[in-house]
C-alpha cells in the first residue's frame, strides 16, 4: 500500500500518465470529438495538398509503367537506386508502431496506451508506401505476380533461396499482422463511435466496422488475450523484418553489404528512424487537436529516450562496420568503408553521422529532451539522416564495386525525388484520413490505466483512495 | 405479466463503478447463475475470477494455426524446389533447409495472427450485429462509462422479480427488462429502481 502510494505520487511529480484527471466519459469525449465535429477548414487546405502530392505520385507511377525503370537515375553498376532505399526507409519507419503496440504492451509499460494507435496507424501507412516501391521497380510490373508461389504459364515457382523472396512473405506478413492487430485494438472504439452516432448512416458505418460489439465481459476475456498473443506474435515479427531487409543485401556478396551485423543494425536503425517519425507525429497531432493531457511531456520524454538509446547503437554499428572492415584485411572490404567516409558520397556518409549519432545527444539533457522545439527538430533531423543511412549503404557499396571502369556516380533524376516526396504525399494523406475518421487514441486502454478502472481503487482502505488523498495533498 | 413473459429475453442492471460491477458479478457467480453477462467499456480487472471464468481457449487456436502455418510453408517449399520443378541455384540442394526458414517463420507467424483474431471472432460471436442489450437506450453507456450486468432468461434461476430484488441488495443503480424486439422497449416504461 504504501509502495503504490509513493509510486503514485512520483507519477504526479513526473508528469501523470493521463494528466488532468479525466473520466471514463471525458476520455471518450475529447477523443471521440476529434472525429465527429464538422471537418475543419485546416484540414481541407492540408488534405488537398498532400492528395495532391500523392497524384503526382500516382502519375509518376503510371509514367513509369508506360516507359520502364529508365526514367530513374538508374545505370550499371548502380542498378538499386532510390526505389530500394525509400523502400528500406519506409519499412523502417513502419517498425516503431510495432515496437510501441507490442513489445511495450509485453513489457507492461502503460504509457504506451495514449501513442499506440497512431503509432500503428503509421506503421500501416509506412508499410504501403514501402510496399509500392518493390512493386513499380520490377520492371515488368505485369509479371509482378512472380513474386508470389502462383502457377504461371512457365510451371515454375519462386526461388525461396533468394532474400528477395523472403522479403514478399516477410513484409506482405508484417502488413497483414499489423492490420489485423491495429484493427482489433479499434474494435472497442468504433463501438463507441457508434454508440455516439447521431446520423444513421455514421452509425451503420461505424456499427459494421464494430462488428456488433457491446463490451460484454465474455468477449472482453477472449479479447485480450487475443491482443496479448497478437502483440507476442508482432514482436517477434517486427525483428525477423528488418533482418529480412537487411539480408537483401547482407546475403549478396557485395563490400559494404555482406556483413553480419545487418540484422540487428537495421532494426535498431528501423526503430531509430521510426521513432523520430512517430514523435514528429505526436508533437503536431497533440497540438492540432488539442490531445495534450493524452500524450504528456513524460510519453515525449519516454520517446526521447529511446531515440537516445537506438541512436547509440546505429552509432556503435557505424563504428564497427568501420573496425571490421579494417580488421578483416579484406582489401575490398576496407576501400568499400574508406570510400563511403571520403569518396564521392563522403556529403551523404557525414550527412548520415551528424543527423545520426552527433544531433541526438543533445537528450542527454533532461531540459532539451523536454522541450518541444528542440525535439520537433531532432525528430526531422533523425529522419533525414536515416534516409541518408539507406542511401549510403545501397549507392554507395554499387557506384564503387571491383571494377574501376565501370564505376559510376548515381545522380538522381526529376522521378527519383518526385517519387520519394509523392511517398510523403501518400503517407500524409493516409493519415489525415485516419485522424480525420479513426481515434487517434485508444480510447478503451486509456480508460483502462485510469486510477478509477482498478476496483481495488473504490475498497475503503484499498490503494487508490489512500494514494488519490495523498497526491491531492501533494498538489 | 405472465403473458408478456415469452418476450422477455432478459434483465439488465447498471452499477456506478468497476468495483461495484465485480461485487454483483461475484454475487450472480456465488448464487449459481449462469447465463449472464457483464458489460464495460473496458476489461476489467478481476472479472475473470469474479464470473467464474474459465480460461480462454484461444492460445491452443493460434497454436495449432501457427503449426499448419509452418508445417506448410516447409511443405510448400519442398514440393516447389524438390518435386514439382527442381531447379539447381547456386550449386545448394533441391531441399535447402536453412534457406527455407524465414519462409517458414513467416507463414507460422502469418496464419497464428489469423488464429488469434479469427479465433477471437468466433469464440465471441463476432459479428453479431444484432443483439437485444442493443435495445437498451442506457446501454450505449457500456462503450463510454456504464457497467452492466445482464442475466438472460435462458438461466434456470431467471425471474425478473427476484433477480430484481437481487440486484436492488447488490446497489444498482438502475434496473430494466431486455426485450426482444425494439417496438416492445418502446411501447414499454423501464423499472427504475433505488
Amino acid at each position: 500500500m504504501k509502495a503504490s502510494a509513493e509510486t503514485t505520487a512520483l507519477q504526479a511529480e513526473d508528469g501523470q500518465l493521463i494528466a488532468g484527471n479525466p473520466t471514463f466519459h471525458t476520455v471518450s469525449e475529447s477523443i471521440s470529438r476529434i472525429v465527429e465535429v464538422k471537418t475543419t477548414k485546416a484540414w481541407y487546405v492540408l488534405f488537398g495538398f498532400f492528395s495532391s502530392i500523392a497524384l503526382i505520385f500516382v502519375a509518376m507511377i503510371g509514367y513509369l509503367f508506360w516507359e520502364g525503370v529508365g526514367i530513374w537515375g538508374l545505370q550499371i553498376p548502380v542498378a538499386w537506386g532510390w526505389a530500394i532505399v525509400n523502400f528500406v526507409f519506409w519499412v523502417g519507419i513502419g517498425h516503431a508502431g510495432t515496437l510501441i503496440s507490442a513489445i511495450l504492451f509485453l513489457l507492461r509499460q502503460p504509457w504506451r496506451t495514449s501513442i499506440n494507435r497512431f503509432a500503428e496507424a503509421m506503421t500501416i501507412f509506412a508499410v504501403i508506401c514501402a510496399g509500392t516501391f518493390p512493386g513499380i521497380h520490377v520492371g515488368r510490373v505485369w509479371v509482378a505476380y512472380y513474386m508470389f508461389p502462383l502457377p504461371n504459364q512457365m510451371s515454375m515457382w519462386p526461388n525461396f533461396r533468394s532474400p528477395l523472396l523472403w522479403d514478399v512473405f516477410a513484409v506482405g506478413t508484417y502488413f497483414t499482422v499489423s492490420l489485423l492487430f491495429w484493427y482489433t485494438g479499434l474494435i472497442p472504439d468504433l463501438a463507441t463511435l457508434r454508440d455516439r452516432a447521431k446520423s444513421k448512416i455514421r452509425k451503420a458505418i461505424y456499427g459494421a466496422f464494430a462488428l456488433g460489439w457491446r463490451g460484454s465481459h465474455r468477449n472482453w476475456q477472449h479479447y485480450e488475450l487475443a491482443y496479448l498473443l497478437l502483440a507476442g506474435l508482432a514482436t517477434p515479427l517486427v525483428l525477423s523484418v528488418h533482418s529480412v531487409v537487411s539480408f537483401d543485401f547482407a546475403v549478396s556478396n557485395l563490400p559494404g553489404w555482406h556483413t553480419t551485423i545487418f540484422p540487428p543494425y537495421f532494426v535498431a536503425g528501423a526503430i531509430f528512424s521510426g521513432f523520430a517519425m512517430v514523435m514528429t507525429l505526436a508533437l503536431i497531432a497533440r497540438k492540432v487537436y488539442n490531445v495534450e493531457n493524452f500524450i504528456t511531456m513524460r510519453h515525449l520524454e519516454n520517446m526521447n529516450k529511446i531515440i537516445l538509446v537506438t541512436s547509440l547503437m546505429v552509432g556503435y554499428a557505424y563504428s564497427i562496420e568501420l573496425f571490421v572492415a579494417w580488421y578483416s584485411g579484406n582489401p575490398f572490404e576496407r576501400f568499400a568503408f574508406w570510400n563511403r567516409a571520403t569518396g564521392p558520397y563522403a556529403w551523404a556518409y557525414w550527412t548520415m553521422v551528424t543527423c545520426n549519432v552527433i544531433v541526438p545527444q543533445v537528450f542527454w539533457s533532461r531540459r532539451m529532451r523536454r522541450s518541444i522545439p528542440v525535439m520537433f527538430v531532432v525528430s526531422i533531423l533523425v529522419n533525414v539522416g536515416m534516409w541518408f543511412e539507406r542511401f549510403v549503404i545501397v549507392v554507395s557499396s554499387l557506384a564503387n564495386d571491383f571494377l574501376p571502369s565501370s564505376w559510376h556516380y548515381f545522380k538522381p533524376t526529376i522521378f527519383d525525388v518526385g517519387m520519394l516526396i509523392g511517398s510523403f504525399g501518400l503517407f500524409f494523406t493516409l493519415f489525415l484520413l485516419f485522424l480525420r475518421f479513426l481515434p487517434m487514441i485508444a480510447m478503451a486502454e486509456v480508460k483502462a490505466v485510469l486510477p478509477q478502472a482498478n476496483p481495488h481503487y473504490y475498497e475503503p482502505h484499498g490503494n487508490g483512495k489512500e494514494a488519490s488523498v495523498k497526491a491531492g495533498s501533494h498538489a | 405479466m405472465s403473458e408478456k413473459k415469452g418476450s422477455i429475453v432478459g434483465i439488465l442492471a447498471e452499477f456506478e463503478n468497476p468495483a461495484a460491477l465485480v461485487k454483483a458479478a461475484s454475487a450472480l457467480r456465488d448464487n449459481g447463475f449462469k447465463d449472464f453477462d457483464c458489460y464495460t467499456p473496458f476489461p476489467v480487472h478481476g472479472m475473470d475470477r469474479a464470473m467464474g471464468l474459465k480460461r480462454s481457449k484461444l492460445g491452443f487456436v493460434v497454436g495449432i494455426m501457427g503449426l499448419l502455418g509452418g508445417s506448410g510453408g516447409l511443405l510448400m517449399q519442398w514440393w516447389m524446389s524438390a518435386v514439382d520443378y527442381p531447379l539447381v541455384i547456386s550449386g545448394k540442394p533441391f531441399f535447402s533447409l536453412p534457406a527455407f526458414i524465414p519462409v517458414v517463420f513467416e507463414l507460422t507467424v502469418l496464419l497464428s495472427a489469423f488464429g488469434a483474431v479469427f479465433g477471437m471472432w468466433h469464440f465471441n460471436r463476432l459479428p453479431q450485429l444484432h443483439h437485444p442489450v442493443f435495445y437498451s437506450e442506457r446501454f450505449s453507456k457500456a462503450t463510454d462509462d456504464g457497467f452492466f450486468v445482464a442475466i438472460e432468461s435462458t438461466d434456470p434461476q431467471f425471474d425478473v422479480e427476484k433477480n430484481q430484488e437481487l440486484f436492488q441488495s447488490l446497489g444498482a443503480v438502475h434496473i430494466e427488462l431486455l426485450k426482444e424486439d425494439e417496438e416492445e422497449v418502446k411501447e414499454e416504461a423501464v423499472l427504475e429502481a433505488v
